[in-house]
């Protein structure tokens, strides 16, 4: 399936943040997806969509750099992947903290800022004022002393998207984060994201099984099924047409109240489920 | 035994003035002691590795037992032992449950072979008793140096891995997506603390390593979350436990390790008053906007 590389409304002068070429990722005799070409632009806001085991989660690995690609080319903003880049920014599933956690929320953030040096902290003042400016852009700032094992799941997942944002990263992924959020802090969350996007010109990779809480700041759609993937606007992806063909089944796209809901998509795609790649500690299953 | 010989045995402060000069490298060796298990807690801490610091003391002990025994020299021979038993348990278990289990399975061996080794053994009974309840009286000048060394040597390791250790206990899927080599710290820092076991049990015993290694960076926790103030809260307590403890056993006829256990002890249930208190006054509250930024 062929995939359209050009976002609307983004403009091509400016350089991909992402750039994949004939990317392809399989296990054993298993294809995630295959012949995969995609630009995300600085500022655009793509949704990763897909049932479980369709490969998600492995397409956020490819691009941090923790599993290689099969086939094809991946470079982030011009730089061939790497584990570790400072051109990504992660923010993973909602995770509670211990509360005898020894973290406040603003060393929490701070480990963005320096926690992947050696030694100890010898000169406080730029850390302070980095994460001082970090926490007033995720309007965490009310909170910056308490401790983080004593603080709700939106109010983590902000501080969560602070620390991505300490290195000014060119891409922000993002792996579930809303997962065991209520509706409100879904809302405030997505649109913390967004608005990242939009103001700042960072490009969004967000991993998601339910596109509703974040539709209104998404540009594009990477959909995954069974070894095969759509790229599209909202719009021309989440059809009943498209997911059909998509699924190989018939599904039924809803549309209400600027909502989306997918009828009748098949419990499980796919015969296995990459729950953990061998090797990577990543996202850990229980 | 009656009361007045219990308070004698217990608490006995004649000829303080004297006997304080002597003990001069014992309190120091607490000093070093109470550093080290102070700052290596709040990782143990953090690590939720109290039940592994358990493990590791009973093969540090099957260990001394061993050289006890053969005649080579203790400190050796326990160093030897957990240092093992650290590295053994930072290869093996990745996740919480799976190390619980293995630890489990480890200790009770350890310590088994550890009383085998004792009964064989044809010395003297102190020897073996000071193994699982401490002995820091015996302390000389060249094992004092000796302390002093290895105790630096944990330090300047921890201090080389402080921050990206701190990130890597906290959150280690975030921690390894950063490229922090999540799982080469983690041997580091087993291997760092199998040392400060090892050291530990010379003062405290086999038995009683918790009271240096978890109750002080607990307490501390129990107060405050700043990382700095745990840190210095930590080691303040745990030298607090182990140089107090040494000055009240001085003039006792038992040995110091109960002294320190219950003054770590009392320090932590002061400290969780303390944090209630400060919970229900409310030590979630937002500050409003200004006053933050204040």
């Amino acid at each position: 399936m062929s995939a359209t590389s050009t976002p609307p409304g983004v403009a091509v002068a400016s350089a991909p943040a992402v750039s994949l070429r004939g990317a392809s990722l399989a296990y054993g005799p298993r294809t995630l997806w295959d012949g995969l070409d995609l630009d995300i632009a600085p500022g655009e806001f793509l949704a990763v969509l897909g049932a479980n085991g369709s490969g998600k989660t492995s397409f956020l690995k490819v691009l941090l750099g923790l599993v290689p690609l099969g086939a094809g080319t991946l470079a982030i903003d011009g730089e061939p992947a790497r584990r570790g880049s400072r051109a990504i920014g992660y923010v993973p599933q909602q995770k509670h903290f211990p509360p005898d956690t020894p973290l406040r929320a603003r060393d929490l953030v701070g480990l963005g800022v320096d926690g992947h040096k050696w030694g100890i902290r010898l000169r406080g003042r730029a850390y302070r004022k980095r994460v001082d400016a970090l926490l007033a852009e995720v309007g965490a700032a009310s909170y910056a002393k308490i401790p983080v094992g004593m603080l709700s799941g939106g109010e983590q997942q902000r501080l969560r998207i602070a620390q991505a944002l300490a290195p000014n990263p060119k891409v922000l992924l993002c792996d579930e984060p809303l997962l065991s959020l209520d509706l409100h802090h879904q809302r405030a969350v997505s649109a913390l994201v967004g608005r990242q996007a939009k103001r700042n010109g960072t490009a969004v990779v967000f991993v998601t099984h339910e596109i509703n809480p974040i539709l209104e700041h998404v540009d594009r759609v990477l959909y995954l099924a069974g070894g095969r993937f759509t790229i599209g606007t909202p719009g021309e992806v989440m059809t009943t047409e498209v997911l059909s063909r998509l699924y190989g089944t018939h599904v039924e796209v809803l549309h209400s109240h600027g909502r989306i809901a997918v009828v009748g998509m098949p419990d499980r795609v796919l015969d296995g489920h990459p729950e953990e790649l061998p090797g990577v500690e990543l996202q850990g299953q229980p | 035994m009656n009361w007045s010989d219990f308070s004698h045995a217990v608490f006995n402060f004649t000829d303080y003035a004297q006997l304080l000069p002597l003990f001069r490298d014992s309190l120091l060796a607490g000093a070093i002691l109470g550093l080290v298990g102070g700052l290596i807690g709040t990782f143990v801490m953090m690590r939720d590795l109290a039940f592994a610091v358990h493990g590791i003391a009973e093969l540090s002990f099957a260990g001394a037992a061993f050289a006890l025994l053969v005649g080579a020299d203790v400190i050796f021979g326990s160093l030897a032992g957990s240092v093992l038993a650290a590295l053994l348990l930072g290869v093996m278990g990745v996740r919480a449950r799976e190390k619980n289990s293995v630890i489990g399975v480890i200790m009770p061996f350890g310590l088994g072979l550890g009383i085998l080794f004792l009964s064989l053994y044809q010395g003297r009974a102190a020897n073996k008793f000071g193994l699982l309840t401490g002995q820091i009286v015996s302390v000389d000048s060249t094992q004092l140096s000796a302390l002093a060394a290895t105790a630096a040597v944990v330090i300047a390791g921890l201090v080389l891995i402080w921050r990206p250790l701190t990130f890597a206990s906290a959150d280690p899927d975030i921690a390894a997506a950063r490229g922090i080599p999540v799982r080469t710290l983690s041997l580091a820092f087993m291997f760092l603390l199998g040392i400060s076991v090892a050291l530990s049990i010379q003062v405290v015993g086999a038995l009683l390593v918790l009271a240096l290694l978890i109750t002080p960076a607990a307490a501390a926790l129990q107060v405050t979350a700043a990382p700095r103030k745990v840190v210095l809260l930590s080691v303040a307590f745990a030298i607090i436990s182990t140089v107090g403890g040494i000055m009240l056993a001085l003039g006792g006829s038992i040995p110091i390790s109960p002294y320190v256990t219950t003054l770590s002890f009392l320090i932590y249930v002061l400290c969780r008053g303390v944090g209630a208190v400060r919970r229900r006054r409310g030590w979630t509250v937002r500050t409003p906007l200004e006053a933050a930024h204040a």
